[in-house]
This record gives structure tokens, C-alpha cells and sequence, in this order.
């Protein structure tokens, strides 16, 4: 059946079983492949995406529970946050192999969307769940003090 | 960039070709003038191989042999051509070359291959000499274009100059450029006037595709027409497919075919979902019988008594046997190391489009890239020649896309023959796959008895090594020399310690479990044994565990540089925090020389958490410091995570840990902070990706036993309850 959702600012429509999950909706379908299969569990957060503003793990978000929200993936990830930690990611180069990064950044703008001003537990208690392999934690941490910092310039 | 995809069929011809055109201004590959007359051509070894790339807007494209897994190699290829020529940095891209033996091979390996931390060691002349070309060619057609003599014009950031107020770009001079015959050989940059090389404020070439989504992985391929594979593999290594049905796995709406390859059964459907959904639906019956069906208890139980009988020789000074006999002192200590998942983020996978007989293409990030094309050459019936592989990022690796026998890319070409190749295909594993499909770190038992005289100076060390030999029934199994897989003892055999008896030996075992390369490789486990053992011996000998090391280091300045260095930032002997206990670790691999002082807290209820990691690391010149510096910082993040709770176990054959759940990664709250500090040096640069990786367990271990008087012997940590 056709489920309908607002995906990065646009209509979006797609023909597919309620319970099919958002990350394959998203990939597969929808052709946005910023947002990352690592695990399948919600155990890593590389598929995090924004539903109505709030980070969410896509691959154990049904496309069915969706219909009427508003999904932001990383491609549309256009708010003061998300930009300023791209720009705190840059500047410090946080990423290695960046598979995970999306996720991580998708997070973090949950993250000092809520607390504009994070202590490293802040951080690390809202970064828990996403997984990065290559270890680049000292950098993420950096990487959100900065955008912090960025925001209030 | 990077965001692209490309399909880079980059042949001397194409070059050639293209050269003429208006799409490439200028090619410039290091053996041979690529531009140069016919017959000056035909008076070279007829390799060609092009490394640079101008385009008429002037950007530069650095073509790299190496596969980015995160380490940065793009980068770091990339700021050795760019320096040489002069570039801005602005103007840099970067982009995977073509598997291409004879272009593109790993100068150490004679294959083209990415591992052993070897990528900018390899390439440090043979980059550098292909922006140097480049730019003597852009300064021969400005000459030419201006009348003016060639030594009068300088290159600054990318601007070609001359006295007389003239000036270019280097868009505006490629294609002239290409016209040019390539110097014989040029002259290289002086250190001293770098201004790129060892600049720490360069950012990464692919820094902005990685943050805003557009960087493209191999899962993210799409070719039309694509059908997604799932396989069902064997729940034992070594078993086969006895019989399936696949009727219920047809009916799941979108599932298009499902076919038996020789290690599975592969359903292919319209997307990802699907394929999952369909295998779920197969029923394999397996056949067993030559399958690996021990247990990692009996398998460590196999190993342990071979630590009693001598093995084949890996080192041997002196009389170990006879010094340890007439010590006044033995410290000794067995040690088990578990099999080891890599994990990397993005799970295996690959992309084939094939046409059996006739050519096949394929789209992976591989360590490997021309034994894939072997491999996938004998599969589809074609020549390694017909085989295409286009590099894409791999998201992290750590060893597992260096495959001698090219499984998961095999895989895809198995399927996409197996359906005639009638359709694109992406197999896709799944983290559970990923997790119990094979290729560990192999499972390994030590045993260090060292020795000391009356005076507390060790005067013998005898280390037995027990495990399966990663090389061994691979096409690299040339690598074993006198019975010794260099990579079961590498970081053992060469102890740097002075230690007049010393001997070294290896138990090659046989098991039917898959075994890679992982991250540090031998290190991983000999740094270990012999760092927390060497600790053992300096309390033992009541000495101080760094001036004990360096006392023993006389003879190996650059180890000594960097403990000595680490330890002077670590402040050790420095007054801590209650509850804090410090450990070092000093080892070498890959021809770099790492030390790390570990702050660990130990808490009442017997808990650790490592707070702060002090890192020296010397691999010759820095080529690019804040990435050497984050790999350190990863490595550390590696290395700590594994062993802290880590370890992949069989019952029954069976592997026990299927996601992140049972093999918990390093979260950021296990995070240490790091420091890292670089070895000012003028050798030609080694490898940074591995050397951090090994390190960091055993100085924490040595903190751990600072705190509690206990040494961990079996990893990972949360067997003793630390985690």
C-alpha cells in the first residue's frame, strides 16, 4: 500500500508493506544513501535519521509508523546544528572511514538541539548507541564541543 | 569528487586518447614519459603509469593505488604528489585507481595491495616523482608558450610564473603540457622545503563527501536493473549444502530467483528487505561431515600442551634452555589470545555485473584488488585482463577486504554467474554474516620463561608460540620461511631487549576455521606477552618498568625514542590521582616505533576505566601529523576495545557472537583520552594504520597489575571481570 511521508522537506510516497524497514525505504527505494546499514538492531545507530525532529534508529523504524512525519536524512540535515557540526567535523577532521558518520552526526544534532552547551558525559550518554570502528570517539567529542561553540558565535 | 561514481578504464590508450581531447589535460605516470614520442616511448619498459591527472579547470586528480578504509591514504597520496608540484591544496582531488598490476602495484608486495601499513612507504618517491614530473612539464610548456627560459619560471600554490609579470594556471598549461616529453628524472624537494609534507593543518581530501552523506561505499552501488543478494551460509565453517527448498522463500513477494552456489544458497530479490526476508524463508539441509565442529574450549585445550614440547625455531641467540636452568630467578606466564571479528562498520559486500565468458565488472573496496580479478577471472571463465574493478571507499576493514581467497567478492561472481548474467548483483551481508561467515584473528597460547641472575639482570627469555598460521594453503603461503609464518611471530622474534639467551619457537596448528590478518596482525598478540612479561621481569629485578626497558634498549635508539618521549609527557612517576595506576608498552611493527603510558582507573568493585593514553610514535618523516595522530587515536580506540571484551568462540563449530550485542564494540564512554605525539625524524616515512593498535593492551594491562597485583593472561579484560 502507498505510505505517505515528508522525506527531507519533500512529499514522498512508496509503495511498500507497512512494516518494511525506514533504512531500506530510504536506501533501496528512495534512492538517499547517506544513511548507513551497520548491524540491523539498533545497536550501532549508523541508520539514524530525524522523525519530526527527534534522531531515531531507521532500521528498526517500520516505514508504516512514519506515514505523516517528517524524516530528515543526513542529505537534508539542514538545520543550525547539523551545519555547524559539519563545519566542526571538518575543521578538526573527525572522519576516517565515514561509514558511521552520518549517524553520528544525525545524533549529535539531536543532541545539542536539546543541550546547546554538552559536558563530555552529556556527550557520552548521548552518543552511546552509535558505533564508530575506527575509534574516532576523542574526535566526535572534540568535534561537538566545537559545533557547540560554533552555535553561539 | 569522490560523491562520483566513476568507472575508471584508465589504459594508456584511454590516456592517450583522452590526452587529445578536451576531457584530460595532462596524465603523468612515473616510469615512463606518457606523452613523449612515439620512439622515446618504445625505449622505455612500456609501462605507463599515471598517477596525476590535470583537467582543464585545474584541478588536479591524484590517482591512488591504495584502498582508503579510513586511514586517509587518499590524503596522504595525494599531499605527496601535490607537494612536488607545487599545488594548492584547494585545487587537490583524489580518486581510487584501477586494479592494475603492472600500473598500480605495491612497490614491497609486486601486487597491487593495501595492507601491512605499507601505502605511504611504498609510494614516497614514486608519488612525489609523479608531481615533480608533472610540474617540470607545466614549467617546459610555459617556457615555450612565454620564449623564456624555463629556469626563470617558478611554481607557487598552483601559479606558474615568470619575471616578466607572466603567469598561469595549471588548467590553462595541461593540455600544452601534454605534448611535452617527460624529463628522464627529476629532481626531488629537499625536506627543508616542504611546505605540505609534515604540514599539520591540511584537511582531508574527503572530509566534506564523509559528513554530508554523499561519500560513496560499495552498499551504496547502484546499477540498473540490480537484484540484491542474500546467502544463507553453512552454520559450520567446511560444510556444504546437503539439499534446500526454496518454495517458501519464492513466494516472499519480490524475491525474483534463488540459486546454489558453493557455499550457500543465494536469494536474489528487488532490494535489501527483500533478500533478507527470502533467505529467512529457506530451508538447507547441510552436510557436516567435513565440517569444523570443535569448540574454542577444545581447541585451547588442543594448544595448551604443545607449550611443553619445543617447536620450530624463529630465533635463537645463545642458550635459552641452560640459562634458565642456572637463573636465580624464572618469571614465567602463559597466555591465551581469542579469535577476533573485525567488524568493520560496513559489512562485506560487492557488486558484480557479469557476462560469463566474455567480461565481468565489479564494484568493491578491496585490499586486493588483482586477486580479485584472478579469482573473479576463473569463476566467470575470463582473463584477470577482463576483469574490471572500480575501488570504491570501504567503510573500515582492518585487514577483512584483504582476502586471499576473495570470499565475499567470489560470493557476488558465484551469483551472478550462477544467474547467467542476467542482471547486475549486490550481495549484501548482513552484520550477522559479517560476524559468523569467518576470517578471525586467529586464536593463539603463549609461554614467556625469562630468567634472571642474582643481580636482577635477565639473562634468558624463552617464548613458545602456539596458533594457526594465517599464510598457510593461501596463495601466500610462499611467505613461510624455514616453517615459520612470519606473522604468527612477528613482535616476538625480533625482541629488541638485550638478552644475551634468547630463544624464540612456533606450533603451527591445523584448524578448519577461516583466519585473516587483523589490525597489527602478530602483534596483536606477541606485543602483549612480551610487554606485560618484560614488566614482570622489571618488578621482579625491582626496577622501574621505563628505565628497566631503556637499559635494555641500547642498541635501539628509535624504541628508546619513543618510550622516552612518552614517558616524559605520560610525567611518569608523576603524582596521579587516587585510584589511577600507570602502565607502558613500547613495540615496533611495520617498521615504526610506537610507546604508550595507559592512566587506568581500577574501582573498589574490581571495574577499570582507561582515562588517558599517552601515545610517541617515530615512522620517519610525518607526512601528514594530524592523521598520523588519528591513527594513533583509532588504533588505541582498536586495540582497547578488542581487548577489553572481545572475542569470537565456537560451541560445537558454532559461532557464538552474531552482532554488537554479544561482540560489543568500543563505545565512546570506553574512550580514553589521547595523546599523541610524533618522533621528529628525517627516515623515509613507515606505517602508521597498524603500529598504534597493539600497544595500548599491554600498558593497560600493566597498569591493571600495577593496581591489583594481578596479570591478565587470557583476553579479553571482561573475563576477569574488569569490564
Amino acid at each position: 500500500m502507498a505510505i505517505d511521508f515528508t522525506l527531507n522537506g519533500k512529499q514522498a510516497s512508496v509503495d511498500a508493506a507497512e512494516d518494511t524497514p525506514l533504512l531500506w525505504v530510504v536506501r533501496d527505494r528512495l534512492g538517499l544513501t547517506g544513511t548507513k546499514f551497520g548491524c540491523g538492531i539498533a545497536l550501532c545507530g549508523a541508520c539514524t535519521v530525524h522523525v519530526d525532529g527527534v534522531a531515531m534508529r531507521s532500521c528498526q523504524t517500520s516505514v508504516g509508523d512514519v506515514a505523516g512525519a517528517s524524516v530528515t536524512t543526513i542529505e537534508g540535515l539542514e538545520s543550525a546544528e547539523g551545519r555547524a557540526l559539519q563545519r566542526a567535523w571538518r575543521e578538526l577532521d573527525v572522519v576516517q572511514c565515514g561509514y558511521c558518520q552520518s549517524g553520528q552526526i544525525m545524533q549529535a544534532a539531536d543532541l545539542l538541539a536539546a543541550t546547546p552547551s554538552p559536558t563530555d558525559e552529556d556527550i557520552d550518554s548521548a552518543m552511546y548507541g552509535n558505533v564508530c570502528r575506527c575509534a574516532t570517539y576523542h574526535r566526535i567529542r572534540a568535534g561537538i564541543h566545537r559545533a557547540a561553540e560554533i552555535l553561539k558565535a | 569528487m569522490l560523491a562520483k561514481i566513476k568507472t575508471p578504464q584508465i589504459s594508456r590508450r584511454g590516456f592517450l586518447t583522452a590526452a587529445g581531447g578536451a576531457g584530460v589535460g595532462l596524465a603523468v605516470g612515473l616510469s615512463l614519459p606518457g606523452f613523449a614520442p612515439k620512439a622515446a616511448r618504445a625505449a622505455t619498459d612500456g609501462s605507463f603509469n599515471p598517477f596525476v591527472l590535470i583537467a582543464p579547470d585545474g584541478t588536479v586528480t591524484v590517482l591512488a593505488k591504495h584502498l582508503d578504509k579510513g586511514q586517509g591514504i587518499l590524503t596522504g597520496l595525494t599531499t605527496l604528489v601535490a607537494e612536488e608540484l607545487d599545488a594548492d591544496w584547494a585545487q587537490m582531488r583524489a580518486d581510487h585507481a584501477p586494479a592494475d598490476v603492472e600500473k598500480y602495484k605495491n612497490l614491497f608486495f609486486g601486487v597491487q595491495g593495501t595492507g601491512g601499513s605499507t601505502a605511504i612507504a611504498n609510494s614516497w618517491q614514486q608519488y612525489r616523482k609523479a608531481g615533480a614530473m608533472a610540474r617540470a612539464m607545466l614549467v617546459e610548456a610555459a617556457a615555450k608558450q612565454w620564449g623564456v627560459a624555463a629556469s626563470g619560471i617558478t611554481v607557487e600554490k598552483g601559479v606558474v610564473a615568470h619575471a616578466s609579470g607572466k603567469q598561469a594556471g595549471f588548467g590553462d598549461l595541461a593540455e600544452a603540457a601534454a605534448g611535452i616529453a617527460a624529463p628522464a628524472d627529476v629532481a626531488l624537494k629537499d625536506p627543508a622545503q616542504f611546505s605540505l609534507i609534515g604540514n599539520p593543518d591540511l584537511r582531508r581530501v574527503d572530509g566534506v563527501s564523509k559528513t554530508d552523506g554523499s561519500a560513496i561505499y560499495t552498499q551504496d552501488i547502484v546499477r540498473p536493473g540490480m537484484l540484491y543478494a542474500a546467502v544463507a551460509h553453512p552454520p559450520r565453517f567446511g560444510a556444504t549444502v546437503a539439499s534446500f527448498d526454496a518454495a517458501a522463500a519464492k513466494t516472499v513477494d519480490g524475491v525474483v530467483d534463488v540459486v546454489q552456489i558453493p557455499r550457500g544458497i543465494a536469494v536474489l530479490a528487488k532490494d535489501t528487505w527483500t533478500a533478507f526476508k527470502g533467505r529467512e524463508a529457506l530451508t538447507v539441509e547441510w552436510d557436516e561431515s567435513k565440517a569444523e565442529t570443535r569448540s574454542t574450549e577444545a581447541i585451547f585445550a588442543e594448544y595448551r600442551p604443545m607449550l611443553e614440547k619445543p617447536g620450530t625455531p624463529a630465533r635463537s641467540d645463545g642458550d635459552a634452555e641452560t640459562a634458565l636452568a642456572d637463573a636465580a630467578q624464572v618469571v614465567e606466564a602463559d597466555f591465551e589470545f581469542p579469535f577476533l571479528a573485525h567488524a568493520a562498520m560496513e559489512p562485506m559486500n560487492a557488486v558484480v555485473d557479469a557476462k560469463p565468458g566474455t567480461s565481468v565488472e565489479i564494484w568493491t573496496g578491496s585490499q586486493l584488488p588483482t586477486v580479485d580479478q584472478t579469482v573473479a577471472g576463473q569463476i566467470a571463465g575470463v582473463e584477470p585482463g577482463k576483469v574490471t574493478i572500480n575501488t570504491l571507499l570501504a567503510g573500515g576493514s582492518f585487514g577483512r577486504r584483504a582476502v586471499p581467497n576473495s570470499d565475499y567478492v567470489a560470493e557476488a561472481v558465484q551469483i551472478a554467474v550462477a544467474i547467467g548474467g542476467r542482471a547486475p548483483v549486490k550481495l549484501v551481508w548482513s552484520r550477522e554474516d559479517d560476524m559468523a561467515a569467518g576470517f578471525y584473528r586467529p586464536v593463539y597460547v603463549h609461554c614467556v620463561r625469562a630468567g634472571l641472575d642474582a643481580d636482577g639482570k635477565v639473562v634468558a627469555w624463552q617464548h613458545r608460540i602456539v596458533g594457526q598460521s594465517i599464510v598457510a594453503n593461501t596463495p601466500f603461503a610462499g611467505l613461510i620461511e624455514n616453517g615459520i609464518d612470519g606473522t604468527s611471530v612477528e613482535g616476538a622474534n625480533n625482541l629488541p631487549y638485550k638478552i644475551p639467551n634468547l630463544s624464540v619457537d612456533l606450533h603451527t596448528m591445523d584448524l578448519g576455521v577461516p583466519v585473516l590478518w587483523w589490525r597489527a596482525v602478530g602483534s596483536t598478540h606477541t606485543a602483549y606477552a612480551v610487554e606485560t612479561m618484560i614488566d614482570q621481569v622489571a618488578r621482579a629485578a625491582g626496577k622501574d618498568p621505563v628505565d628497566f626497558r631503556m637499559d635494555l634498549l641500547s642498541e635501539h635508539p628509535r624504541h628508546a625514542g619513543v618510550l622516552k618521549l612518552a614517558a616524559e609527557k605520560a610525567n611518569w612517576g608523576g603524582p596521579l590521582p587516587e585510584g589511577v595506576h600507570r602502565g607502558v608498552a613500547v613495540h615496533e611493527s611495520f617498521n615504526s616505533f610506537v610507546a604508550q603510558v595507559a592512566e587506568v582507573r581500577v574501582r573498589d568493585d574490581g571495574s577499570m576505566k582507561v582515562e588517558r593514553v599517552v601515545c610517541a610514535i617515530d615512522c620517519g618523516v610525518a607526512v601528514n601529523p594530524d592523521q598520523i595522530r588519528a591513527q594513533m587515536e583509532g588504533g588505541i580506540g582498536y586495540g582497547l576495545g578488542a581487548a577489553m571484551r572481545n572475542e569470537v568462540t565456537l560451541t560445537d563449530g558454532e559461532v557464538d557472537q552474531r552482532n554488537f550485542d554479544t561482540y560489543e564494540p568500543l563505545r565512546i564512554d570506553d574512550m580514553p583520552k589521547v595523546e599523541a605525539y610524533i618522533v621528529p625524524s628525517a627516515e623515509a616515512p613507515t606505517g602508521v594504520g597498524e603500529p598504534g593498535t597493539p600497544v595500548v593492551a599491554p600498558a593497560v594491562a600493566n597498569a591493571v597489575f600495577d593496581a591489583t597485583g594481578n596479570l591478565i593472561k587470557a583476553l579479553p579484560f571482561a573475563r576477569h571481570g574488569l569490564v
